[in-house]
């Protein structure tokens, strides 16, 4: 028989979820609610004089080549973003859980990046590459490499995201390393015996065995990359040159808080908006079916 | 018992403070948007207007950068809490000017303050900007800064060049950098803001329109018109120069700054509030000069606008206030506050009594490349396509010639193809401003 807790009280339900309703209804609900208001209304910024103009906004935005520009831009930049930082942290992570001494020194080291904050991450590397005074810059001139990410569109999306993908490795490391720990050894051991090669042993036994963190991973990445790395391309290249590096996000700050019109960077919220919760829905469904092999 | 004495006690006190609040000084707040030793200098000014009156008091308030601190006043003036004086930068006037009921002219302040305001002892070239087109001062300005070349005098001197006769024109600008680079510099020259340099100030250094309309004074329904041959020529030339390494692209804003100090190129042009930080960063003697112009160009040179910021008086304040924002203003407007100011930072000084000031202090013996920026801003009486530029949306229109620029440059598009481009899209966003500004 299954063994229910039941309570007896009739409002101590309620009352014990109230300060989560609160929370979400005030820092959530109530602040989306406000962006999709706002993005049907085109607004002059001081909030004079305000026109209901229905879907103009969106209108607008899909029929601008700059926003599918940016939309294609952060297809290509998530995607990158996801599979390097997942590719990269993955082989550490397979590295790490063989290594037998000096392991914790190992894994201190590659999670160290992620205590670095995205803004502090991006001057790093806006340093290192930076055209006149950066050191890998100045090396890659000295091998006839010419390097200007501030014109050339292509290194400054790889410049991005490398940058954004090094920070990332270290969520992904952990995750991946506990992944791998919790795979019982008795399966591998016993290919093994069998005569499988270790990389053969990887892919037939450890790689589906890990399936349910690599696609929270790849959600989570996604969701990484879309989002978070604001930081890193306001300091390295504020969506240059030529918008080769113009992400959604960074438009929706730029329109909204640099240009002031506050409808179309509403509506291009309510977009991302959209995006968060189809990614959220997909991975609540699959995440509860668990993904098995 | 006890209760009315609370009461009582209650009433008494709640009295006292009123009475107390009408006796004390005014408060005015003045949000900005310099950090660091300009904050400090901007924080002096706050305490030498306090300290020369008794009446008001004046809390000058850091908020960010230029984007930063406009935003903090819309989101002040939403709630309902605006600061008396605001900063604002150039490219935001159109959006200060089209929100009526959020600003107060800066010639209603000083009319209704009784105060004695001459708006003649201002110079024309840098309130033109934040005028009306019957000559209504709208804001204050503050500081105010022009584009203009510098030189490394010290790399003239290694390439055979008279380290006194900078170019004067872009034809002698090539010839000096093809001389340079023989000298052995890697390039010959870069330029820090590249719309405000070489578009919106070009444009007026040629006396050419930058938009129709007088550049947006006088309608809303303005278009721009920065595709002619005269601003193609230019641009393609830029990219063409490309080639030999005349010209390079430093990047957006000032980024290419540390292309001068690094003496990787010898000429730059920047803003002349460049000047102390280039004082600091370059270990070589360096120069000022006025912006080259095209010697074919029938119109130039002319003179050259202004970047910077303003200050607006926001709405929904006291009759008092306002007359503590007119007493401040006009002991902004002093000659020793202005010459002071001037200075020390490498902002014009607004009015001509503070330039004349600064002539009879020596200051230019001292720091000759400071006058530079001033004898080109008043070369000439401006024109409608020198007094300045007012376009709505402007932020958004500089990134779509920033990106169209960028695309030149890189080979991806003709000087014609970009500037059209560019021009296209930025009456689009022209109208989109109309229409919400109605």
């Amino acid at each position: 028989m299954e063994k229910r807790v039941v309570f007896k009280h009739k409002f101590l339900p309620y009352i014990l979820v109230a300060p989560q309703i609160v929370i979400t209804l005030v820092f959530f609900i109530w602040p989306a609610s406000q962006a999709v208001y706002q993005s049907v209304l085109q607004e002059d910024p001081f909030g004079i004089t305000s026109t209901f103009v229905g879907l103009a906004n969106f209108v607008y935005i899909f029929t601008d080549e700059i926003y599918l520009h940016s939309i294609y831009v952060t297809a290509i930049f998530s995607l990158s973003v996801a599979a390097i930082a997942m590719s990269i942290s993955l082989l550490l992570a397979a590295m790490a859980d063989r290594a037998i001494k000096g392991a914790t020194g190992y894994k201190t080291l590659i999670i160290w990046p992620y205590a670095v904050a995205p803004a502090v991450a991006g001057v790093l590397w806006y340093f290192l590459f930076n055209p006149t005074v950066g050191i890998i810059a100045l090396y890659l001139k000295i091998f006839g490499y010419e390097w200007d990410h501030s014109l050339n569109g292509g290194q400054a999306m790889f410049l991005v995201i490398v940058a954004a993908s090094w920070r990332q490795i270290s969520y992904n490391f952990l995750f991946f390393l506990a992944g791998l720990q919790a795979i019982p050894k008795p399966f591998i051991e016993a290919a093994a015996i069998d005569g499988a090669p270790p990389l053969k042993r990887f892919w037939t036994i450890t790689f589906p065995l890990l399936s349910p963190t690599t696609f929270f991973l790849i959600v989570m990445n996604i969701v990484y990359a879309f989002f978070d790395t604001f930081g890193v391309i306001h300091v390295i290249t504020s969506g240059g040159p030529n918008n080769a590096t113009n992400i959604m996000v960074y438009k929706v700050y730029h329109d909204g808080f640099l240009s002031l019109d506050l409808g179309g960077s509403a509506a291009q919220s309510v977009i991302l908006m959209i995006i968060v919760i189809s990614l959220t829905v997909i991975q609540f469904r699959y995440i509860e079916r668990r993904v098995n092999y | 018992m006890k209760k009315y004495t609370f009461l009582l006690v209650a009433v008494v006190f709640v009295l006292g403070v009123s009475v107390a609040t009408a006796q004390a000084i005014t408060e005015i707040n003045w949000w900005h948007a310099h950090g660091g030793r300009l904050g400090e200098k901007v924080n002096a000014i706050a305490d030498g207007f306090n300290k020369s009156q008794s009446e008001y008091k004046l809390v000058a308030t850091y908020k960010g950068n230029y984007a930063d601190t406009m935003t903090a006043g819309i989101a002040a003036f939403r709630a309902k809490n605006p600061p008396h004086i605001l900063q604002v930068f150039e490219v935001g006037t159109a959006s200060m000017m089209a929100a009526k009921g959020a600003i107060k002219p800066v010639y209603e302040v000083m009319a209704e303050s009784g105060l004695p305001f001459d708006p003649n002892v201002y110079l024309p070239t840098v309130t033109g900007y934040y005028t009306t087109s019957e000559g209504k001062m709208l804001s204050m300005p503050f500081n105010s800064s022009t584009p203009v070349l510098y030189y490394n005098k010290e790399a003239f001197k290694k390439a055979g060049l008279d380290p006194d006769k900078p170019p004067k024109t872009w034809p002698e600008v090539a010839d000096c950098a093809r001389k340079l680079i023989k000298a052995g510099y890697p390039a010959g020259f870069s330029t820090a803001w590249i719309s405000w340099i070489q578009l919106e100030n070009f444009s007026a250094w040629h006396n050419v329109p930058l938009g129709t309309k007088a550049n947006g004074f006088e309608g809303l329904d303005t278009e721009f018109v920065f595709n002619s041959p005269l601003h193609v020529k230019h641009i393609k030339q830029l990219a063409d120069w490309q080639k030999e390494k005349i010209f390079i692209y430093g990047g957006r804003r000032n980024l290419g700054n540390a292309k001068f100090s690094s003496e990787e190129v010898a000429m730059y042009t920047e803003s002349s509030a460049g000047y102390a930080g280039f004082k600091k960063t370059c270990k070589f003697d360096f120069g000022t000069s006025m912006l080259p112009y095209w010697p074919d160009a029938p119109g130039a040179p002319q003179n050259t606008i202004i970047g910077g910021a303003s200050l607006w008086v926001m709405a929904g304040h006291s009759r008092e206030g306002y007359k503590g924002v007119a007493a401040f203003f006009n002991y902004l407007s002093l000659p020793a506050v202005q010459a002071d100011w001037h200075q020390f930072t490498g902002y014009l000084p607004i009015t001509t009594a503070a330039y004349d000031l600064t002539k009879e202090q020596g200051f230019y013996k001292q720091e000759p490349g400071m006058e530079t920026a001033l004898k080109q801003m008043t070369l000439h009486k401006p024109t409608q396509n020198s007094k300045g530029i007012r376009f709505g949306n402007y932020v958004q229109v500089r990134d779509i010639i920033y990106g169209e620029l960028e695309a030149i440059f890189a080979d991806k598009k003709t000087a014609q193809q970009g500037l059209n481009d560019a021009v296209k899209e930025g009456n689009k966003l022209l109208r989109k401003f109309e229409k919400a500004n109605k």
